[in-house]
């Protein structure tokens, strides 16, 4: 031992100790443990929602979707940093807005994304596709925007069928064409390919074909998991397996005023978890905050035998 | 000057064998308290081993394969017994006061290890590829934007958050962990709250 340690230790009975062997056994005991609960609960494994799913289970919310996306209506259009600057979008706090600072590093133009690139893709296969986004690309945008409105508008009232939508009869310019042909891409299990595509064989970022089905379609399978935010679905995993308890505090945050009723919640909720982070991390160095420790009495439990020599 | 030379004699006196590695304790350490945080770092060793299992098949290997399902489920439960013993190592030393006699940088660096196992612990989500990882990154990525932090750090690019899941926050983390661990042996664990060392007798106060 050390000169410095035998003065720190002075007057403390010592004990014969093998870290090593505690290490070992620590290993043997957690690797026994991890491995009896692997064989006895495995693990979850829910598949990804895809689009091709989408259009089978809930064909209303995938054209909802595509519509939404042309009208400039999804809520990526309307999420300002990093993905556009949608005025006025992003969270902020009495003029803090940490989200405008970066600027947009994510750029997104959502019909383009979402509907336009993809339907063209597949309009090298389809011609009567391929004339139905040229007329949709050539209109001016405001008989686009009346096209969408109207399609939008009667969008609880169209049926779906093998080909696509049937919409109720009215004046949508090529978009029944395009929606049709939006409904073979998702259903074939291309779509989140052609909104994926690189140009390149190699692809590792899934940005945007995450934000497609974002929205209502996610929240809908996400329901019955028990995985929404309003059920504290950030620390929970499927079928009621364990999830990141650790976040508890974050997540229930969410829960409550002023959070739970804020436009920028998750700006608020950032900030005072790093504050806490912060204060946690300092405990050391803040008087009264360092001194619960000896006025709980708590360490008795741990050194019953202070005094032992 | 001799570097080496001047490392070895400052390693020969500052961390001796006998401080590394010590052979005899306080009285006081033995006791089940002091098992969590060997606990915490016996799990990370397993969570690097599953790990390196899973990572050399690659990510989409344990939905198609019972083996791989059985290295997921393994590393998948001693995430949550890492948190566990972490945790509850925490509060043993926060309520043990451990920071006191010039520990404080010890406390610090373990404070910062359970932060940094957050966000491995999501990159990890982030990195199953099925609906969870789909879920928690277009649920998380508001915060990350929210913060100004989501345009670098994309929860939703699956090669940036699979990088950081294998590679760099392990890393950091291994890193922190050493250092913690060597500086509770060059400190030795902290005395009682109500035994401190003696003024004059060598132990250092706050």
């Amino acid at each position: 031992m050390s000169d410095r340690q035998r003065r720190y230790y002075r007057g403390i009975s010592m004990k014969p100790d093998d870290l090593l062997k505690e290490l070992v056994w620590a290993l043997v005991i957690v690797l026994g443990l991890g491995l009896i609960l692997a064989a006895v609960f495995s693990s979850p494994d829910e598949p990804a929602l895809t689009a091709q799913r989408v259009a089978k289970a809930e064909p209303s919310v995938l054209a909802g979707t595509a519509l939404r996306a042309l009208a400039g209506q999804s809520a990526i259009a309307e999420y300002g940093p990093p993905y556009n600057n949608q005025p006025g979008a992003a969270q902020s706090i009495g003029g803090f807005s940490p989200q405008t600072w970066a600027g947009v590093q994510i750029p997104i133009n959502a019909p383009k994304a979402f509907v336009l690139r993809p339907l063209a893709s597949a309009a090298a296969l389809s011609p009567n596709l391929k004339t139905a986004l040229l007329t949709y690309e050539a209109a001016p945008r405001s008989e686009q925007q009346v096209w969408v409105g109207a399609a939008l508008k009667v969008l609880p009232k169209a049926r779906y069928d093998a080909a696509g939508v049937v919409l109720p009869k009215g004046d949508y310019g090529p978009l029944p064409t395009m929606l049709d042909g939006y409904f073979q891409l998702a259903k074939s299990g291309l779509l989140e390919a052609a909104i994926n595509q690189s140009g390149s064989v190699y692809q590792t970022d899934f940005t945007q074909a995450l934000l497609l089905l974002q929205g209502q379609a996610m929240a809908d399978a996400a329901t019955p998991l028990h995985m929404l935010g309003a059920q504290w679905g950030m620390m929970r995993e499927p079928d009621n397996y364990p999830g990141a308890v650790w976040l508890w505090l974050y997540t229930a945050l969410y829960q409550v005023p002023p959070y739970s009723t804020s436009s920028s919640a998750d700006l608020l909720v950032g900030l005072t978890i790093s504050a806490l982070s912060l204060i946690l991390l300092l405990v050391p160095f803040i008087p009264g905050l360092r001194d619960i420790p000896r006025v709980s009495g708590i360490h008795r439990l741990i050194w019953r035998r202070p005094k032992e020599r | 000057m001799n570097w080496t030379k001047r490392a070895q004699e400052t390693l020969r006196r500052e961390l001796p064998y006998e401080d590394l590695l010590p052979a005899e304790l306080p009285a006081y350490v033995h006791s089940y308290v002091y098992y969590f945080g060997v606990a915490t770092l016996a799990s990370f060793v397993v969570l690097v081993a599953s790990g390196v299992v899973l990572v050399s098949f690659g990510p989409q290997w344990w939905h198609v394969s019972g083996i791989g399902h059985f290295f997921n489920s393994l590393h998948f439960w001693t995430v949550q017994i890492f948190f566990f013993a972490m945790v509850l190592h925490l509060w043993a030393q926060f309520f043990m006061a451990a920071w006191r006699d010039g520990r404080q940088w010890t406390w610090v660096i373990g404070v910062l290890l359970f932060l940094i196992s957050v966000p491995t612990a999501l990159t990890g989500f982030l990195s199953q590829q099925n609906f969870d990882s789909q879920w928690i990154a277009v649920q998380g990525k508001d915060a990350m934007n929210a913060l100004g932090v989501g345009g670098f750090f994309n929860l939703l690019n699956f090669g940036q958050m699979y990088s950081f899941h294998i590679v760099i926050l392990p890393l950091v983390l291994g890193i922190l962990i050493g250092l913690h661990v060597l500086m509770v042996r060059w400190h030795g664990v902290v005395r009682p709250i109500d035994d401190p060392p003696q003024p004059g007798k060598g132990g250092r106060r706050k």
